[in-house]
Parts: C-alpha cells; structure tokens; sequence
C-alpha cells in the first residue's frame, strides 16, 4: 500500500500507531505515584521525541545510505528555524509558511555547503561540514546579530508587522495552525492518570510520519539503491563510467531539508530560536542518535533520538531531594552510601550515563538500539529449521 | 441523524455499565481552565522551578544559585533561622509557606543555552506544575526562558542576568529582575573612575561579542565619555576565546592608558590574566599609571583570576561583607547551612524567591497578573541592598549599586573584593523608555 511493501508498510502502520498513541504509551505512571518523574507524556518532550526524530531520520538518509558523517547537520537545522522565525516576524503566526520556507532555506544552504564539502570524502568531509557549522553558529553569534539576535536570539513580538495577520494587543503572540494554538492541549484524566493531547504535537507527528514514509520510499528506490553502492565502494562506482556526485549531493541536501523541516518545526512548537541551536555539540547529537539507535535502519534514529531526548529531560531533573525520598526505607547509613553512587549518574551528571549507555551500545549491539530489538525478537520468536535438516542444523556432509 | 430515546430503563442501564467497568469515568478537562490561571497550585503544597545552569560555564554560579534556592525554601516553610525573612520589610510571610501551602521545588539545568533552558523550563510548566520559574545566570538564557513564561502564563523571577536587553527591549509583563544592570554599572562606575583616575583618560576596551558585551560596552562608554574620557579603540573578542594575548599587545600601541574588559566569567579571568602578564599595569603611559577596569565583577571571577584582581575596579550587585542588617542576617544563615559566605547571585536568587512569596501573600492569590501587581512600584528594604524600589513600567529593581576594588590583603579565598563606595540609587535610576521594548500586558495563561 501507498506503494510500499507490505514489511515496511506494517512497520509505517506501526510508527503511525505508536505516534498516535504517544501521549498514553509515555505517561505509564499515575500522577501522583512516586514513579511519574518518569513520565515523558508531556507536551514539550513528545514534540522533541518527533521532531529530533525527523531531524535524525534525515540525517541517516545521509549518514546511514552513504556513509558521509557531516559533522555540521546542526547548522541547517538553525538555518531552518531562523527562517521560519523571520517568516513568523515578517509573515503570520501560521506555522505554514515558516516550515515551508525553512525546509527551502535549508535546502539552498545545503545546495551550497554540500557542493563544497562533497568535493572531498571521509574525515576531511566531516571536517568542512563540522566548520561550515561552526561558522554559521559564529556568524549567528555575533557578527550576524541585526538578523540573528546574537546571544538573545529571536522571538515574535507583539510589535513586529506580520502582513498577513490582525494587529495584536497586549499579549505575545502564539503559533498557529489556521487559529488552532500549537500550545492549546486537552487533558484527559482516567482514575490516576491523566493524558495530555498537544496540538502541536499531533501536527509534528504528523509531519514525522510523513518524512518518515518519504524516507523509506527513499530506502528502497534505485536512488537508495545507488547511495548504498556509493557507501560499498565509490571507487568501483566510478569505474563503471558513474558520477556518484550527483547523488551525493542529491542526498545531502535532502538530508539538510530534512534538517531544516525539523528547525522549521521547533520554531512552530516554541517560538524562540537561538545560536547555539546550531552549536557543534548540537551536530553531534544527531551522529549519537543515529549511532545509539542503529545507523542505516529505517526505525533505529528515531529510537535515538527518543532514548537521548529522554534522558536529557528526565535523568536530568532528577535530584538529590528525590533520591532522599527514593531511598528512604534504607537505614541512614545505607541510604547516603547508595545516594552517593546513585548520584553521579543522575542530575548534572546525565551525561555520564548516557556516555555509558553509548559505550554499551557501541560495543555489544553494533547495529543500535535496533539490533538489541531484533535479538530480544529473535529469542522469543521459533527458530524457523533454516535447512532441510530437521533440526535445523547443518550437519556437514558425509 | 437517529434518534434519541432516553428511557429510564436505558439510563440506568448505561449508568451500571459504566460503573461495572470499575474506572472512573474519563473526564475531560479544558487545558488550565479550571482556576483561570496555569498551574494553579492545588491542595496543600505549591511548586515551584528553579531553573539554573547546573553544567556548562555558568555551573559555579548555578550551584551557588541553587543552594540560596534551597534556603530560601527552608526558610518560606519556617525552618532554619528564617534568614532575611525577619529583615524584610514586609511582613507578610509567616514562615508556613506561600498562602499557607508548603512550598516544594524542581529543579532543571539550563546549561546555558537557551534551547535547553526552555526546554527544561517548559518542563516544569507542562509536568510538574510550576507555577513560578526562576534562576539562570546568562542574559540570553533569561531573555529566552522570559518570553517563555510570558507565554504560558506564569511569573518568571530572573537570576543573574545583567545585560540590559532584560528589562530594557526584551522586558516581558510576567518577568521580573532584581539584578542590576550594565547601565547601572556604568554610572556607577563613571564617578570612581574619575575621582581614582582623572578625567582625560583614553580607554580601550576589550568586549566579549555578544549582546550583554555590547551593552556594557554602550553603557560604559557613554558614562565615561559624559566625564571627559576618549575611547580610543573598542575591539570585539570571541566569546570561546580563552588565549588574549593577541588582543592585549595593540593595546600598549594605540596610547591608551585604561584597559576596559567587557568580559564575564572565564573571559574575564583570561583576559584579566593575560593583561597582567604582559605588565600592562607596571606602565607609564601619557604619563600615568595604565589601569585595567572590569565593569562586571563577582566573587567567583576574582577568585579565578587570583591576584591578579589586586586593585582593579568594577561594580557588584550585592558582596557579602556588607554590614547591614539583611547582609549580615543573609551571609549568617547561608554561611551555617553551607560553610561559606554566599555570592551576589545566591543573594538575587535568595532575594527573589522572597520577593515572589511575599507578592503572592500580599496578593493573596498565585495569579501571575495579581503578583504582577503586588511588585509593581513595591518598596521595600531589609534585603541587603538598602532602600529598592521594583519598578513598574520595566519590572526592574533599583538600589544602589556597590563599586568594589580587588582586595590588596586578601585574608581568606572568600575576602576577595572590598567596597568602594556604595552608589545611591538616584544616580543609577534611568528613564524606562531608554531602551525600547514593550511591557505588553500580564498573562494569567489559561
């Protein structure tokens, strides 16, 4: 259906489903349990779980097809959210123009830093795109602070002429879908629980589902077919009479309007954009996102994106306070030495477990998040005799 | 279209099957409908976020912010010595927490980014039910997290945030500051200077590139041209740079006799450094002594740039060798808590929290747009920095503002800095409309 196979349609059906369903899969926890810290149905982390998730499924049709690592992805995100900012500014409040002109933005800063840092591969391509970023942010910083805002960064105001829209008063204006509010929600509560339904979110995953379709038509298209040769063996490529640049190229700026539709987004969901979106750091996050959920798997960088999204936003609130309460049963001695190891690895120090979770998953699950699953889906599923043997095992011959 | 038929046999029968099920009906609730305004605290305890950068360049500042957060928490739900609470001069908190519910906090880390700021913020808005964030130690950050609460519809109390954009073009109706500003530090300044250095002195200025930079730059600059300075030169310098000594060299070259850096944090403690190193302060030039100023001082920059702060002015929200009433009943109870005499940004910190229960009392209500209104134009003293005024037309504290000296003698690694001179609150006062921006108009959100 919609011309996919069925495979890969059961698996869009699935990611739709789990979409759909987020706001109730991530809040299992009643409010008032002690385990709600761990609740992530809230508005502002599901749009980022959908909208790095698009940011990342657009880098992995780079990274993941044709084994290009850009170190600089970062930047068209920005580039992108810079767009849709101004469109915001300049425009209306409706959140369609500002995603539409920051994926075409995107796309032409791509075109251009892509024609440049293709000319070279390997890590000196990492190297141009990782200093193409670094001078987008250094520009945005500083040098570009009439169109960027430097340091503050850009928000609507309620002064700023926005052609298409009424004259606002007194409050500051709010994102909009056609006078739908992105940050209007509506709650549902069913005994403990309460389930929070964000417009912005369901417009995000939306747009995720979409870019997530296109990329597995992507996937398995000829074209994905030529990028995964380019990644087996560009020179074998070009040998039989091929110019890979084309498709390169023609990768890397999908990839970057990827990037640019998801800067797009974060704009609509939260009105403000600043500099250090474009940060290296920034760049990097979406190579670990890729890496941690399984570079090159259609599935793996949303995975990715949600498991490192989840961590900064909820190991990270944690706090001593909380453990105190956690561990409260303990004696007192007890209770501080385990506070004492726990604490490192919560807080502040989110990093380092995310740090070790990367290792982890670097060295025992190469293939990502993705090739745990498909262990975990192994052990439980019959093992299917692979030869004619009855019990499934090759016996040598003779 | 069919049609209804409500009998009293089907009502019923409905009504058991719907408790048979044994849930409790779905009901739907209009997204922060139910009190007219977000998050209104319900049962027997309030919320609030306390929103600082726990890692990055800033983490020393968060730190320090948090503990005064933490204090002043202990201290709203009556525990500890009450701190400034037995100085301030309103007396509406009783010491059982804001309206008599206990006050429970969240935490979240900034990082210094705006990005994560507001993501954490929004955090503690959307799931844990905020009702009031505070905290950060970047002006970007501030600016950022402002119009973020603004929006949602919650009172936001900023940290230390000294770049004028706050409450000068960026100022919001939910957003509050009771940190001074660069042009505060620049008129604070002027005068020292003058009296200290003469009034035909050409300055060089060195000037992180970001906004904050520009504006104590602006504002310094024009305070000292106003008393017969010359600015020589002012050249911008990268916010990651950590090497000044390219920067430093021209400087001897271009006849300047006053070196000011427009640097925070580590910028500063580098340049600081750099500028010493190269025996800056050892010349003679145009016949006088050259001298180095730092507009922005505090007590963890000192304390990294070492001795080499020996001597060198800048101005101070707050310093805890004050000895005032609220300073000495403040540095008292944090000093007991933690061991160590508090910084000027667990002061703002400590004080805005205080400053946002004791709205919330007088109010009588957690309604941003009711606490809004009890700080407009509020006058009060006993928190360390005199008489203050908050006010209404930019929601900006006025109160002196303190010109410090690195300490010749220092006596201990706290006793860094000594006061010069406590500049009155008139001549830091400035006309509201200075800076543009717009106010606009409080949000209860819902």
């Amino acid at each position: 259906m919609f011309g996919l196979e069925a495979k890969d349609f059961r698996l869009l059906l699935l990611v739709t489903l789990l979409t759909m369903a987020a706001p109730f899969i991530l809040n299992p926890f009643p409010v008032d349990s002690g385990m709600a810290q761990f609740n992530a149905g809230y508005p502002d982390l599901m749009q980022r779980f959908v909208i790095f998730g698009i940011f990342a499924i657009g880098f992995n049709i780079l990274f993941g097809l044709t084994g290009y690592l850009s170190f600089g992805h970062a930047a068209f995100l920005g580039v992108g959210s810079y767009a849709a900012m101004w469109m915001m500014k300049l425009l209306t409040m409706n959140v369609i123009p500002g995603i539409v002109v920051s994926v075409i933005v995107a796309g032409i800063f791509s075109l251009a830093v892509g024609w440049i840092s293709l000319r070279r591969s390997g890590i000196y391509f990492s190297i141009l795109t990782l200093a193409f970023a670094q001078m987008s942010y250094s520009l945005a910083y500083s040098v570009l602070t009439p169109i960027t805002g430097g340091e503050t960064g850009l928000q609507p105001k309620v002064t700023d002429p926005r052609i298409l829209d009424a004259a606002l008063t007194g409050n500051a204006p709010k994102a909009n879908l056609f006078g739908l509010e992105m940050g209007s929600s509506t709650e549902l509560a069913m005994g403990g629980w309460v389930f929070t339904f964000n417009v912005g979110y369901y417009v995000a995953a939306v747009v995720m589902i979409f870019a997530f379709y296109m990329s597995i038509r992507i996937f398995r298209s000829p074209f994905g077919m030529m990028l995964r040769a380019v990644k087996s063996n560009q020179q074998r490529l070009n040998y039989t009479g091929l110019n890979a640049k084309p498709y390169t190229l023609a990768a890397f700026v999908i990839s970057g309007m990827y990037a640019g539709l998801a800067g797009g987004l974060m704009v609509a969901m939260d009105t403000q954009v600043g500099a250090e979106r474009m940060f290296w750091t920034a760049s990097g996050e979406v190579v670990l996102m890729s890496i941690l959920g399984g570079v090159g798997t259609l599935i793996g960088p949303v995975l990715g994106a949600g498991a490192i999204k989840y961590m900064e936003n909820i190991l990270s609130k944690i706090n001593k306070d909380i453990l105190y309460e956690w561990f409260a049963f303990m004696p007192d001695g007890l209770q501080d030495f385990v506070i004492t190891l726990v604490y490192p690895f919560i807080g502040k120090g989110w990093h380092l477990t995310l740090g070790l979770i990367f290792m982890a998953v670097v060295i025992f699950l190469p293939g990502g998040l993705v090739e745990g699953g498909q262990r975990v889906a192994a052990l439980f599923k019959r093992k299917k005799p692979s030869d004619n043997t009855p019990d499934g095992k090759t016996t040598p011959a003779e | 279209m069919s049609k209804m038929n409500l009998t009293r046999r089907g009502v019923i029968q409905t009504g058991a099957v719907a408790g048979a099920a044994g849930l409790t009906l779905p009901t739907y609730l209009r997204a922060d409908g139910h009190s007219g305004f977000t998050n209104a605290p319900e049962g027997s305890s309030v919320t609030l976020g306390f929103n600082v950068p726990q890692t990055g360049p800033y983490a020393d500042e968060g730190a320090d912010e948090l503990r005064a957060y933490e204090l002043a928490v202990e201290h709203l739900n009556g525990g500890g010595d009450g701190g400034l609470m037995n100085t301030f001069s309103s007396k509406a908190l009783q010491g059982n927490g804001i309206l008599g519910k206990k006050v429970e906090y969240v935490t979240g880390d900034t990082q210094t980014k705006s990005d994560a700021a507001r993501a954490s913020a929004r955090s503690m808005i959307e799931k844990d039910g905020a009702v009031m964030i505070t905290g950060g130690s970047s002006s970007g950050v501030a600016v950022a997290v402002q119009a973020l609460c603004q929006e949602a519809g919650v009172i936001f109390m900023a940290g230390l945030t000294h770049s004028n954009d706050t409450t000068g073009k960026d100022k919001k109706a939910n957003g509050f500051r009771h940190f001074f500003n660069s042009y505060m530090s620049g008129a604070a300044l002027a005068p020292i200077l003058a009296n200290n250095y003469g009034t035909d002195r050409k300055a060089y200025h060195l000037t992180a590139d970001y906004n904050w930079g520009y504006t104590t730059e602006e504002a310094v600059r024009t305070s000292t041209e106003a008393m017969g300075w010359e600015t020589v030169a002012a050249v911008k310098t990268p916010l990651t740079q950590t090497d000044f000594s390219s920067y430093i060299a021209p400087v001897l070259q271009s006849g300047a006799d006053v070196l000011v850096l427009n640097h925070y944090g580590g910028n500063m403690v580098n340049s600081l450094t750099n500028a010493v190193q190269f025996g800056l302060r050892d010349k003679l030039v145009n016949n006088k002594n050259f001298e180095i100023v730092v507009p922005l001082y505090s007590r963890l920059m000192a304390k990294g740039a070492g001795a080499n702060v020996k001597g060198i002015f800048g101005s101070t929200n707050w310093h805890w060798s004050l000895q005032d009433e609220g300073s000495k009943a403040f540095v008292q109870s944090f000093g007991t808590k933690y061991g160590f005499p508090p910084s000027q940004a667990a002061h703002t910190c400590y004080v805005q929290a205080l400053l946002y229960a004791d709205a919330v009392e007088r109010a009588g209500s957690f309604n941003p747009c009711a606490v809004g209104e009890a700080l407009e134009d509020f006058q009060f003293d006993g928190m360390g920095n005199g008489p203050t005024l908050y006010r209404g037309e930019d929601h900006q504290c006025f109160k002196d503002v303190l010109v410090v000296k690195g300490k010749e003698n220092p006596t201990s690694e706290f006793d860094l800095l000594e006061i010069v001179e406590v500049t009155p609150t008139s001549q830091v006062t400035y006309d509201a409309s200075i800076f543009g921006g717009e106010l606009g108009s409080c949000n209860p959100g819902a």
